[in-house]
């Protein structure tokens, strides 16, 4: 099962690589992009806040960064 | 008169401290925090009739002249209220004794048994560095620090970053390191072995308090011993890629291995018999390691005034619990200085191996159980809406608010006797207010 895995993640991770080279936008098409609220970890502050709620309600935590811990969260 | 000197005075005062000190201290002042950006919040959770929670966040990052980044977070936080104890609910008043030993509560019959005493002030701190290097490299340092009454952790965790294809495309491979050590309060219980209850004798007293009485041979801290502690690994690769003018979408593998101890030291099971009375109650106990993985992809497109920000995220682990958890964010801008943002956001996941609503009587003690419904099969939802204002000094607020429920669900366990007429999978809902000041 871990094997069938790591070979589907390292042909998603080619594929993924092989098909980044033709995808994107010249530099001088950065307007939208280049907005704080496109930035991934715009509003850091409330993921940081929901991710501790979660973290302590839920059996799942991480994906978006690691999935650490660091309270008792009864 | 007299007023009018005063006020000649603290202006004479003003103006003289002005002209020493104030406006060359100002100005360097302000050249000191040109780089920084604070991003501030206070946060309110409330459950109802539950645990509520406060939680301010100051958070501070510099950018420097070369584009490195130092950023440095406080957060601190203080829960009160009442957490479900795991024990079932029963068609009459059961009586359990506090976790320090000293003391017992009662739960009203049909009641789901809360335990009423959780009371805790938590302070971390965090801090990193990010630094670019040979151009379209970044490396991240970071390190954590977060302490209770009852638990401490420590963490460190690297990042490095790398840019390929002018920068459409990034690479991000990270590791994390986390050491979290328990005190529970009253020593920690052994796995499965029998809470020692009090005898409830009334409140026929001065304050009108609860009495409890003990058995003769009872000790404090019997079956109890002293803190545990427990590790977490994290590695976690990505891709981050741009797609077009107004989309960039990132996908996340992360594996987490932890080893120790993962059991709740408060948590509780009811062992009944075939009526479904409870006929004794025990301390949970969860394996002491696990490993999960976990694949994370999110997109953001730009619209001409706003953004749509959806990401996905699948987990499995050797706890047998697979989630799903969808998040979703849609930002209109109104007008240059005004947003609005409702946020949607559903989870759902499947039991644990171990997870056991109650024991059978009949049945062999099993080697792992707990009855806490945050590992059992349970979907939830999350609605919110955010409202943002920029002000003319280029400093932001927002307030958001947001309503969250968590379903509990029977993962296909029976329910004798009278379990079968009282509600052992009830509702958990919570409202979320949440005031941010960024400057």
């Amino acid at each position: 099962m871990k094997r069938k895995l790591l070979a589907i993640l390292a042909v998603a991770g080619v594929l993924q690589l092989s098909g980044c080279a033709s995808l994107g936008v010249q530099p001088w098409e950065r307007d939208l992009l280049a907005k704080d609220e496109m930035a991934l970890g715009a509003e850091g502050v409330d993921l940081g806040l929901d991710d501790h709620i979660y973290f302590s309600k839920e059996a799942t935590s991480g994906g978006r960064s690691f999935a650490g811990g660091g309270c008792g969260c009864n | 008169m007299q007023l009018k000197n005063k006020g000649t005075v603290a202006t004479a005062l003003a103006g003289a401290a002005c002209a020493l000190l104030g406006s060359p201290a100002a100005q360097a002042e302000e050249e000191m925090l040109k780089d920084w950006q604070f991003d501030t919040a206070i946060l309110y959770y409330g459950e109802t009739d539950r645990v509520s929670l406060a939680e301010g966040v100051i958070n501070a990052t510099k950018t420097n002249d070369d584009d490195s980044i130092f950023n440095v977070k406080l957060v601190l936080d203080t829960l009160t209220g009442a957490s479900a104890n795991g024990a079932v609910a029963q068609p009459y008043a059961q009586t359990f004794s506090r976790p320090s030993g000293k003391d017992g509560y009662v739960v009203k019959a049909g009641e789901t048994p809360l335990d009423d005493t959780f009371r805790d002030t938590r302070v971390q701190v965090s801090s990193s560095w990010m630094q670019p290097f040979a151009d379209t490299w970044r490396a991240t340092g970071a390190v954590n620090v977060s302490n209770e009454y009852d638990y401490m952790s420590l963490g460190l965790s690297g990042l490095l970053e790398k840019d390929l294809f002018m920068r459409n495309t990034t690479l991000s491979a990270g590791l994390s390191f986390q050491f979290d050590s328990i005190d529970p309060v009253g020593g920690t219980p052994g796995a499965l072995t029998s809470m020692l209850t009090p005898t409830y004798i009334g409140d026929d007293n001065e304050e009108g308090e609860d009495e409890f009485e003990w058995d003769d041979d009872y000790e404090e801290g019997d079956n109890k011993t002293g803190s545990e502690s427990k590790t977490t690994t994290d590695l976690l690769v990505g891709v981050t890629q741009v797609i077009n003018r107004r989309m960039l979408m990132q996908f996340n593998y992360g594996l987490s291995v932890v080893d120790g101890y993962m059991t709740d030291p408060y948590k509780l099971l009811s062992v009944v018999d075939n009526a479904g009375i409870t006929q004794d109650v025990v301390y949970e106990g969860r394996p002491d390691s696990r490993t999960k993985h976990s694949f994370f992809v999110q997109t953001k497109y730009a619209l001409d005034s706003g953004v749509v920000d959806v990401s996905y995220r699948y987990a499995t682990d050797d706890w047998e619990i697979d989630s799903h958890t969808i998040d979703s964010r849609f930002r209109f801008n109104l007008g240059d200085n005004n947003y609005i943002q409702p946020h949607l956001r559903y989870y759902q996941q499947s039991a644990a191996e171990f997870y056991r609503p109650f024991l059978n009587q009949a049945d062999p003690l099993p080697m792992y159980a707990s009855a806490d419904y945050r590992v059992g099969e349970m979907t939830a939802y999350t609605l919110g809406l955010k409202y943002g204002h920029k002000m003319e000094n280029g400093h932001e607020w927002a307030v958001r608010a947001e309503y969250y429920q968590q379903d509990p669900k029977n993962a296909g366990f029976d329910e004798p006797g009278v379990l079968a007429d009282l509600d052992l999978y009830p509702s958990v809902k919570a409202v979320i207010l949440q005031f941010n000041y960024h400057f």
